[in-house]
């Protein structure tokens, strides 16, 4: 396979290799931002409940 | 709950509890990730690598592989979110809400994900960014629907209730989906007509196709991955004060 010719998706490399950007970017951050949420959450309430006994 | 025997109803109760979910989800996750690598590397590599270029849209046609597995998930998810917000209405099972709220984000990405490869496919193939047609409209209305779901149930603060109001709306919104996905045929359109979902032969060469499906399986097992993680975050906010979170701080 050639790369140069891979990369430059015949002339549509701009189109192809921006929607694929945005797709992952879109998927990937609706994904971590969950995770990221839950995980401060229960840091939160763990604080929470050590003050509180 | 007549029509169910005893045994199930009181599996199914417990599947449905929360720590038990909790749980589950947490031994569920790994290996559902490992499946989604397993058909994301090879559709991509099938797709962008191995089948050849379109003999009308040269390669431009690769965005085929996220712009249709995006678009068959948006309606997928909004069906999913619809009969879950309405089992959640009827039964008041607090886990049926609680898989409503949560695709809602799921879902609005992956309409995204749609209106905007479709707007990168259609700009060199159509010459246009956008056309006000049925599909293209209709698909931007789906994106709104998700939008208001999202809105409205955060507006409400008693999250009950917020479900409730929810289901009604997702409920209502599901005349879109046969708009959609009939629009290409009711209308003329320039968008494509179906070249895969069709009774007969799909219009598709198979080295096309084949990515095709392995990207529709990746971005199904994404959804469960993202709805599972979306649905463990809500669990948690909402139980915040239930002997099973304390539990579970405690243990860690």
């Amino acid at each position: 396979m050639d790369l140069q010719n891979f990369f430059a998706m015949g002339g549509y490399a701009f189109y192809v290799w921006t929607a694929y950007a945005i797709c992952f970017i879109v998927l990937a951050v609706n994904l971590m931002l969950p995770i990221v949420r839950r995980k401060k959450l229960l840091r939160e309430l763990a604080l929470k409940q050590k003050r509180l006994g | 709950m007549f029509l169910i025997p005893d045994s199930i109803g009181r599996w199914f109760h417990r599947m449905a509890s929360p720590p038990h979910f909790y749980a589950l989800t947490e031994q569920l996750l790994p290996w559902l990730t490992a499946l989604f690598w397993l058909f994301l590397l090879p559709g991509l590599y099938g797709g962008l690598v191995l089948a050849p270029p379109d003999y009308q849209q040269g390669d431009s046609y690769r965005i085929i592989y996220i712009h249709v597995p995006s678009a068959w998930m948006s309606l997928f998810v909004y069906v999913l979110m619809a009969v879950s917000g309405a089992i959640g209405l009827v039964w008041r099972i607090k886990l049926a809400e609680i898989v409503c709220i949560s695709s809602a984000p799921v879902g609005a990405s992956f309409t995204f994900i749609a209106l905007v490869t479709g707007s990168l496919w259609g700009k060199p193939m159509w010459g246009t960014w956008w056309v006000w047609d049925a599909r293209l409209t209709s698909e931007l209305i789906l994106l709104f629907l998700y939008l208001g779901v999202i809105g409205l149930y955060s507006a409400i603060d008693d999250k009950r209730a917020a479900a409730k109001a929810v289901a009604i709306l997702a409920l209502v919104g599901v005349v879109n989906i046969p708009i959609i996905h009939y629009s290409v045929e009711w209308w003329n359109t320039l968008h494509q007509g179906p070249t895969v979902t069709k009774l007969d032969k799909p219009s598709i060469h198979i080295s096309m196709l084949v990515p095709l499906l392995l990207m529709a399986a990746a971005f199904k097992l994404y959804y469960l991955i993202a709805l599972l993680q979306r649905a463990r975050l809500e669990l948690l906010q909402r139980e915040r004060n239930a002997q099973w979170v304390k539990t579970l701080l405690k243990d860690n």
